[in-house]
């Protein structure tokens, strides 16, 4: 197996706190016929990251750069879980066993699957041992 | 009392003018002789003492800066030897490196007497208890103001800065009458009080303030008075000029200078040509008896206009006029001076940010200046982990403050989102509307 595979390129994007910046990274992800699947916004005073997850990374990343955001790739991996009762328990569980440390977690529930994307400090390591587990990862080439 | 030294205090102006020229004289006469550094300076402005034959003449001489005192750190161009010198204040330098002023005896005696004829004016005297809540230490305005006081007869309760519910126990304990602080801190310790269920109006003996060292409004001055029942004087003075010095009297309209301690010019910023009296410009004195750190026309940078009219005091000393802002770029947070390069110098030790690209916003919330660092952050430098973003503010928060002696807050900006200058840049934005 080759953990390549499965390792996603996220678009993270640094964002001041103030209004309209949002609207900014989507409409250009809008002129691009770029889709979005999931995206989160983490805050802190003052500033916060955009981080999106796109149908065509490579584009929008330059999209967004050539419009002066300051965007870089991040390396992520997609856990595929049932959307229903009990299944974040499920993939949680599955995490726990194979010991990954999260550096932050986002989800999203679609009409076939929900996902629960992962920032991991060791993602090699994490890829291997979820799938050793049992869980079932979303292959990179979706994201292309 | 009426005046600390009414013989001098209601010369008639013209004897005063001629006691000035005397003043003069000496002094550009013993740094022509004594002063390798003004020696210099004349030679080159090539004018000789014997060129001084009127007070006006004071013009064909050439400017001091602060940078000479930098430049020759720490003593170099004092004219009083160690065994002379009694004392030294410092304060803090434009880009670290500080300036030293040093005291004889008699320079210290002469900072007093100003202080004493000052408080007077300002209706203060024996009886009166004094907070003295300026800094103590390598600042001016602690020990200034401490011996200008003790100076007058007052009884002197030396608090120094902080602890601001002790220092109100204090007030009341001690039936404090008068206190010298910055208007800010005023202001605050008059929120603690309310806090504390003690309104300093009703419960505290207070009556007059001496309030300084960084800029004030009018506006400010009516709202403490009304606020806390008392009578807020303005002071003004630097460290180069020995520290604190001259106040207004009871009318409140200018701040008195005395003629035989100083002679002030008011120049054109621009063209060093002097302005006559009423026009606003640059601030100039030379200081007519000091010793161990002589000062002839010495640009201090503030903007005010002189008043040369006797006062309905009775005082005939001119009178400078609030200030109204500075020459150079320097800022005033919280009685401490910032200059945008000291931000610029430290910004540039820091690879994370670009510190190049950086804005100052000052803004007044509640009762305390608050000076907000923005900086760009480099590319190189963007991780999506909140955490790892937290530290380069953090990081660049420490430093600042290292080297400001005053905390900031820190905004992390995006490259290219900072306004780009032509010409000078306008890196601060003060909201403080004072």
């Amino acid at each position: 197996m080759d953990t390549k595979d499965f390792i996603i390129k996220q678009i993270s994007v640094f964002s001041e706190n103030k209004p309209g910046r949002l609207a900014a990274i989507a409409k250009a992800l809008e002129e691009e016929k770029i889709n979005i699947f999931a995206f989160s916004i983490a805050e802190s005073k003052g500033f916060g990251v955009v981080r999106l997850l796109v149908d065509k990374p490579a584009p929008a990343l330059e999209k967004l750069a050539h419009l002066g955001f300051m965007v870089s790739f991040t390396d992520v991996i997609a856990v595929n879980m049932k959307d229903e009762p009990g299944g974040l328990y499920e993939t949680a569980k599955i995490l726990g066993n194979s010991e990954i440390n999260i550096e932050y977690a986002y989800a999203y529930s679609g009409k076939d699957a929900a996902v629960l994307i992962l920032r991991v400090d060791q993602v090699d390591e994490a890829i291997r041992g979820i799938r050793k587990s049992g869980g079932e990862l979303l292959k990179a080439e979706m994201f292309k | 009392m009426r005046a600390w030294d009414p013989r001098i205090e209601e010369m008639p102006v013209l004897e005063l003018k001629k006691l000035q020229y005397r003043y003069l004289k000496t002094l550009v006469y013993r740094l022509y002789s004594f002063s390798d550094f003004y020696h210099r300076r004349m030679k080159e402005q090539n004018v000789h003492p014997d060129d001084i034959k009127s007070l006006e003449d004071v013009k064909k001489l050439p400017f001091m800066y602060k940078t000479d005192l930098r430049d020759n750190y720490p003593n170099k161009i004092f004219t009083s030897s160690t065994e002379e010198l009694v004392r030294y204040h410092v304060s803090s330098g434009t880009t670290g490196k500080p300036t030293v002023v040093g005291y004889t005896q008699k320079d210290l005696d002469l900072w007093t007497q100003s202080l004493a004829r000052s408080l007077t004016a300002c209706g203060l005297g024996r009886g009166d208890v004094m907070q003295v809540s300026y800094g103590y230490g390598l600042f001016t305005g602690g020990l200034g103001l401490h011996y200008g006081a003790e100076k007058i007869g007052a009884t002197v309760v030396p608090t120094s800065v902080g602890n601001t519910e002790r220092q109100i126990e204090l007030m009341q304990d001690l039936n404090v009458t008068a206190i010298a602080c910055t208007p800010s801190y005023l202001n605050h310790m008059g929120d603690v009080a309310e806090k504390m269920g003690i309104s300093i109006k009703n419960d505290t003996e207070l009556k007059t303030a001496i309030l300084g060292a960084e800029p004030w409004s009018e506006q400010m001055r009516e709202y403490l008075q009304k606020e806390m029942g008392i009578s807020a004087y303005n002071i003004f003075g630097t460290s180069e000029i020995s520290g604190p010095m001259f106040t207004e009297c009871l009318e409140q309209n200018g701040i008195h200078i005395w003629g035989d301690i100083a002679y002030t010019e008011i120049i054109d910023p621009e063209t060093g040509e002097n302005l006559p009296a009423g026009e606003k410009g640059e601030l100039v004195m030379t200081i007519l008896q000091k010793e161990a750190l002589p000062m002839i026309r010495y640009r201090i940078g503030d903007i005010t206009c002189l008043d040369e009219s006797v006062c309905p005091c009775g005082r005939t000393h001119p009178r400078i006029d609030r200030l109204s802002g500075r020459v150079d770029d320097m800022l005033i947070i919280r009685g401490i001076n910032v200059f945008p390069s000291q931000v610029e110098h430290a910004l540039l030790g820091i690879s994370e940010v670009s510190g190049q690209h950086f804005m100052i916003i000052v803004e007044r919330e509640g009762t305390l200046d608050n000076m907000t660092v923005q900086v760009e952050l480099k590319q190189e430098s963007f991780s999506d982990k909140i955490n790892d973003l937290m530290d380069i503010k953090r990081k660049v928060s420490h430093i600042l403050k290292n080297s400001l002696n005053v905390s900031c807050g820190v905004e992390i900006m995006a490259p290219n989102s900072l306004p780009r200058f032509e010409g000078k840049a306008k890196r601060v934005i003060d909201r403080r509307n004072i």
